[in-house]
């Protein structure tokens, strides 16, 4: 019969051997690919791969987060709204945007003017989402179901035939008002 | 015959108001200076023009054809000369602009020449593209098409006809079920026919007797007379009036028994659910080859001439009011009922398909709605919704902007008719809180939809720059290996010419 206190000592030995062999297993079978933090970023973000925020995508801006090296308020299009949801899931102070950012803009796709389009594929080279097609030497054109109105096809078009026009109003996408409550007249 | 009624939860006892309007028989009106038939009269997709300025068409002549497989037909309400194809106001809450046709009346009223289909021999998918073509659409209001609706192929048990226009004020179907009970059992008929349904079940509500006796006599006729209909019978049944009974849940839960869950449609339990105007018009169309032109506008409140009138599609809303004398005082026009309808924001609105009832609207006769007081959650709201759903949460929700919150109690069950808000001791226009959430929430979820393909197509734009990169790099690589490659062969082939005799000169060719 061992003494008590190799009994003691065995049985704290295998458990830490059999603890530290399922924690080995875990760190190789199930190890989570990427920060999942950052496709939680990514799914507040836009989407519209602009690179205002000084990233060129919506996903590096969420990596740049993650890894704590950019703040919370530099999405343009995501406003001050989107800059509020980041600061809560990362549970950072809320930062409004830089003063002078804030543009809430109504949602608007680029245009190709295609009488002056040279066919330069400049712009095509410029768009994040491949939303505009065409050749070297042919005319372009948006697609503007894909186009997310990032504005990045402007800056390269040597002929200023790109302009971002706003989306129409139909019955599809007119949203009904918030109710509008009267006044009560007390006296 | 049916055994025994069901009942459906909530509802309310409005005013019915059915008086006003359903005295008079169904009138014939003046054609106007011109007409504006919008080209998206249905609710899912529109149709392409087919005809130029200038062209002359003749009444019932398809001017659009149906634009892809779900959309309708639109013809010519008129004979005349199509004068314009511009964006006119729609008849739709928010008064937007949409594209018509404008067609100038000559007055003549000269149909195009009739093509009836041979019922007895015209095939299943002949008789619905004859739907499709004709341009008919649901006409209760929700303008659903037609012959998507037939032509879904789900096992149907029973046909319900919804006569029972619950709605107050309205009385468009009973007027139509009076006077032309005959074509809209036969177009039943149809229907029960292309669906493979075994009964058909008319649903009156019963403040409407004359309609139930014209009906019932119409179907008792048919029944005696056409041995065609393979022993499927129609019943005439009398239902309880309560509003809404005439909402197609509700409807086919009275009549059936059938409780429709959320997110499944009556047809998955074997019934289908269509309106009595509807019935008519694929009578119209299939008997007597003529397609939706007109259709029969209730127009009722403070106005001089009450009454129903049969209104070519396109005709204005404001001459339609002029023709009925408006009263002074009128301060706003509504299309469709008190309950569901929405205020015209523009009077030169035409009618379409889907516009069953216009009502002139007076401070005497609707008074404005008493200020919104705060809500002390007495569950009023949730005793009277027919669809089960409790209002007083979706307005905290809603109000609040917890979109989120709104669709987990299930707001998109609303039915929007209007029961809460008319039993709201408080007096909060509920369901305008549900249209701003709902609108608001259909959105976001396309605006989400957006994102995610923007990500989808970023990220593969990402990886395709990365792998023309990698590529444009190989080819580099392997080029300069060959390069390499033919230099150090050269090389040597140079070392050993200078160990060996230079081969003898080529003779000259």
């Amino acid at each position: 019969m061992l003494p008590p206190i190799l009994t003691a000592l065995l049985i704290m030995t295998g458990i830490a051997l059999a603890l530290g062999a399922a924690l080995g297993y875990a760190a190789v079978h199930f190890k989570v690919e990427g920060n999942p933090l950052v496709e939680q970023i990514d799914a507040i973000l836009p989407q519209t791969q602009c690179g205002q925020c000084g990233y060129p995508g919506c996903k590096p801006y969420a990596e740049a987060i993650a890894s704590g090296e950019a703040e919370t308020n530099l999405c343009t299009p995501g406003g001050d709204d989107g800059a509020r949801t980041l600061a809560e899931l990362l549970g950072r102070e809320f930062k409004p945007l830089a003063a002078g950012a804030v543009v809430e803009k109504p949602k608007a796709v680029a245009l190709i003017d295609e009488a002056s389009c040279i066919g330069c594929t400049l712009c095509i080279q410029a768009c994040p989402v491949d939303a505009i097609v065409g050749a070297a030497r042919q005319m372009h054109t948006v697609v503007s179901k894909l186009c997310t109105g990032c504005e990045l096809c402007l800056p390269p078009c040597p002929v200023d035939c790109i302009a971002l026009v706003e989306e129409p109003r139909t019955p599809q996408n007119w949203k009904w008002k918030y109710p509008a409550t009267g006044l009560r007249v007390v006296a | 015959m049916i055994a025994r009624l069901f009942s459906f939860r909530g509802g309310i006892r409005p005013d019915s108001h059915k008086k006003e309007s359903s005295g008079a028989p169904i009138r014939p009106v003046p054609l106007p200076a011109r007409l504006v038939v919008p080209l998206i009269q249905s609710s899912r997709g529109g149709a392409r023009p087919i005809v130029t300025v200038g062209d002359k068409v003749l009444k019932g002549q398809c001017i659009g054809e149906a634009e892809g497989k779900t959309g309708t037909a639109i013809h010519a309400p008129t004979s005349g000369t199509v004068s314009e194809i511009g964006r006119y106001p729609m008849a739709h809450p928010s008064g937007l602009e949409s594209p018509a046709i404008v067609i100038t009346p000559d007055g003549e009223e000269r149909w195009i020449a009739h093509e009836p289909l041979d019922l007895a021999t015209a095939s299943r998918d002949e008789l619905i593209l004859r739907i499709q073509a004709s341009g008919i659409v649901g006409m209760g209001g929700a303008t659903f098409p037609s012959h998507i609706k037939i032509g879904k192929d789900s096992t149907i048990e029973t046909l319900v006809i919804n006569g029972a226009e619950c709605e107050p004020w309205i009385t468009c179907d009973d007027r139509l079920m009076r006077e032309r009970a005959a074509d809209v059992v036969r177009g039943a008929m149809i229907l029960r026919r292309l669906n493979g349904a075994r009964r058909v079940l008319v649903g009156i509500e019963d403040n409407k007797p004359e309609a139930i006796a014209a009906m019932s006599a119409a179907a008792r006729a048919r029944m005696d007379t056409e041995d065609a209909d393979g022993g499927a019978r129609i019943d005439i049944v009398t239902v309880p009036t309560r509003y809404p009974a005439g909402g197609e849940r509700q409807l086919v839960r009275v009549l059936t028994g059938i409780e429709i869950p959320a997110n499944r449609i009556a047809g998955d339990f074997g019934v289908q659910c269509f309106n009595a105007g509807t019935a008519h018009a694929v009578c119209r169309a299939l008997v007597h080859g003529e397609a939706m032109v007109a259709r029969i506008v209730t127009v009722t409140g403070d106005v001089e001439r009450p009454g129903n009138y049969e209104v070519p599609l396109g005709f204005p809303v404001a001459d339609l009011l002029a023709l009925c004398g408006v009263r002074p005082g009128v301060d706003r026009v509504l299309m469709g009922g008190p309950m569901m309808g929405f205020t015209l924001p523009k009077l030169d609105a035409p009618i379409t398909k889907g516009s069953n009832c216009i009502i002139a609207a007076s401070p005497g006769l609707f008074p404005p709605a008493p200020p919104e007081q705060p809500c002390i959650r007495c569950g009023r709201c949730a005793r009277a919704c027919p669809a089960g759903i409790q209002p007083f949460d979706l307005y905290w929700f809603s109000r609040s902007r917890n979109f989120d919150k709104a669709g987990e109690y299930h707001i998109f069950d609303c039915i929007e008719c209007g029961c809460c808000a008319y039993v709201c001791p408080a007096h909060i226009p509920l369901v305008d809180y549900f249209r701003f959430a709902k609108s608001e929430i259909r959105a976001r979820d396309e605006e989400r939809r957006a994102a995610s393909q923007a990500r989808a197509r970023f990220e593969f734009h990402t990886f395709r720059l990365e792998r023309e990169k990698a590529e444009k790099a190989a080819r580099l690589a392997a080029k300069a290996a060959e390069t390499r490659a033919s230099l150090s062969a050269a090389a040597k082939a140079d070392a050993a010419e200078q160990n060996v005799a230079p081969p003898p000169p080529k003779p000259p060719t």
